[in-house]
């Protein structure tokens, strides 16, 4: 059962015309409703909000990491644990190919339905979790495997036993690291890029959103609750962060805007884990041209290039 | 003239409480009264209690680095507002209020100094300049410290107070989180000396960046330090939280950091430590570069 968001109701109006057209065997009906179809896709799709597009990014039938993951990686194994307290859900590891190359792919994993989302932490992951994906990100290194990093989550989760196991050493290393890391890098943001916990795997020398995802140094509603003291303002607060990927890409604060279809990644997986697995593939022939050195060179410019201010 | 219009004229010919410097100052922790002489001999630490009060920046390089020793390098780095942002005020507005307040533009000092005789760069933030949070500016100024320190070949110390990252500036100071890091990999490859002083309150994105980057971590006395901030930890779990949860103590039990050092000590401390770990005392080098 699909979900629809509110400004898809006359998506999903049309939607089950055509489901009843079918089962009347009503082809003529359907060819029509079809092409209806595709003017409220685009008419519904092509003006979407700030809002809307955060409604999206969080959307639950949106493909997550593990859908990328089987979409794109052949004879892949899963690599588990951070071989030193315990294996987060949140953050998975492959190994495998990716249109012939070997890969590595580290994403943080959101749950579908009750049960994996509480075996996922609904992917916010701990320290062992960041532990992990850099104790795999050095694995690649040393083997010199290229790594996908796939971002999706609200943030690092925010407990007692996470604070406990020290949050922020975790994620501070992991951007120290990863911001040296000899070996191809490409961090993809398919869902929510919820701040520091997102960050943490998004050190990269290519750094890019899904057309429907989000990056954000504070949850909307976060925000919203700090400044406006009212967690209701969320939709302000989405529009004043620019937290989209048309906006961080106008502000040049990432390389690429990987091109889901219009109609978005809860409509159409394939075409979504298509698009992305070319972009990764199209980023590591760019980063073939270029020695080890020039790489990690270029890697530590763009990082500390970022930020905006006057010199008086 | 009656008693009361004298007592008035009196009264006008003090200056207005706001004008004048307040000579008592109540502990926030204990609530005692003290004279703001003993407190400020004191490191500004309660001499009833031992809570540590907030300082300002400008405070704690006195209280860390020799006397004349420091030098500020890029107070002329302004911020600007990149995303037009506005709350309830505009970004704008906030960085005004917080110069005015202040009478700086950012919510970090950077320079060198020495240390008892150890030259370092320095970077200390200012809890009173929008919450110590970090953005563009705060970052670059990070960063270039880092550099001179690799340049120069010194250690360096960040003295930590802040919130976490500034949301006026959201991705932007996201962003700062990463620069910083990789700053301070390469001051890493370089083997020199980083020492960070966590101290109340160190949060969200400078916890969870370079402030738990240090080679020593060391945190003053019931310092508040973490990633999560507790109104949050406690909405998310719907749970109390355990006394002291957060504390510089709980840090130190949880092998999070080195030590915990009162303000008193900590200049020694940092000085002693940087020569353990070999930075160079270069303050012959230092008055050279004064002079020229």
């Amino acid at each position: 059962m699909a979900t629809y968001l509110e400004f898809e109701n006359g998506i999903k109006q049309i939607d089950e015309d055509i489901a009843g057209a079918k089962i009347k065997g009503d082809a003529h009906a359907v060819e029509i409703l079809e092409k209806n179809l595709a003017k409220e896709i685009s008419k519904t799709y092509k003006n979407l909000s700030e809002y809307q597009k955060l409604q999206l990014a969080r959307h639950p039938d949106r493909p997550y990491a593990l859908d990328y993951i089987r979409g794109l990686l052949k004879e892949s194994y899963e690599v588990h644990g951070d071989r030193n307290f315990a294996d987060d859900a949140a953050i998975v590891g492959y190994i495998g190919y990716l249109a012939g190359r070997k890969t590595m792919i580290i994403g943080e994993q959101k749950g579908r339905g009750t049960k994996n989302k509480i075996k996922r932490n609904f992917g916010m992951p701990h320290p062992e979790g960041y532990r992990k994906a850099l104790r795999l990100a050095k694995m690649a290194e040393k083997f010199n495997l290229p790594i996908l990093f796939l971002i999706d989550t609200p943030g690092a989760y925010p407990g007692i036993a996470a604070e406990e196991r020290g949050q922020s050493e975790a994620i501070a290393k992991n951007l120290l690291e990863l911001s040296r890391l000899n070996t191809q890098s490409v961090a993809v943001v398919i869902g929510e890029g919820g701040s520091g916990g997102a960050l943490a795997i998004g050190v990269a020398d290519r750094v890019a959103m899904m057309r429907y995802s989000v990056f954000s140094v504070i949850s909307p509603e976060g925000c919203a609750a700090i400044l406006w003291n009212d967690p209701s303002k969320q939709e302000n607060a989405t529009k004043a962060m620019k937290i989209t990927a048309d906006d961080l890409y106008g502000l040049k604060l990432i390389d690429a805007i990987v091109d889901e279809p219009l109609v978005g990644g809860h409509r159409d997986k394939e075409s979504a884990i298509k698009a992305l697995g070319d972009y990764f593939i199209t980023s590591l022939k760019e980063l073939d041209q270029l020695s080890d050195q020039e790489r990690m060179d270029k890697r530590y410019e763009k990082i500390l290039s970022i930020g905006a201010y006057e010199e008086r | 003239m009656g008693f009361a219009e004298i007592f008035s004229k009196i009264r006008k010919t003090q200056s207005a409480p706001s004008e004048a410097p307040s000579h008592w100052v109540k502990c926030s922790a204990c609530q005692s009264l003290m004279y703001y002489k003993e407190v400020e001999q004191r490191f500004n630490v309660c001499p009833k209690c031992g809570f540590h009060m907030r300082i300002s920046a400008t405070k704690r390089i006195e209280q860390l680095s020799d006397e004349g020793s420091f030098v500020e390098f890029d107070a002329n780095l302004i911020p600007v507002d990149p995303l037009k942002f506005v709350d309830k005020k505009s970004y704008k507005k906030r960085i005004e209020e917080a110069e005015e307040k202040t009478g700086k533009h950012s919510s970090v000092i950077c320079g060198t100094c020495t240390i008892e005789g150890v030259k370092v760069q320095l970077v200390v933030f200012d809890f009173a300049f929008m919450g110590g949070s970090l953005g563009s500016v705060e970052g670059e100024k990070i960063v270039r410290a880092i550099h001179r320190a690799i340049a120069d070949k010194e250690g360096l110390v960040i003295v930590s107070a802040s919130g976490g990252a500034r949301m006026q500036e959201s991705t932007f100071s996201l962003l700062q989180m990463s620069k910083t890091s990789a700053a301070l990999a390469k001051l890493a490859e370089a083997k020199l000396p980083y020492i960070s002083i966590l101290t109340d309150p160190t949060m969200g994105g400078v916890s969870a960046s370079f402030a738990f980057l240090g080679d020593i971590i060391m945190a003053e006395p019931g310092a508040l330090v973490g990633f999560a901030g507790q109104r949050v930890i406690k909405q998310t779990i719907g749970a109390d939280l355990p006394e002291g949860f957060q504390k510089a103590e709980f840090l130190l039990e949880h092998g999070l950091i080195d030590m915990i050092v009162t303000r008193e000590e900590m200049k020694k401390t940092v000085a002693d430590l940087m020569k353990l770990l070999g930075a160079h005392c270069k303050s012959d080098d230092f008055e050279l570069r004064l002079k020229a």
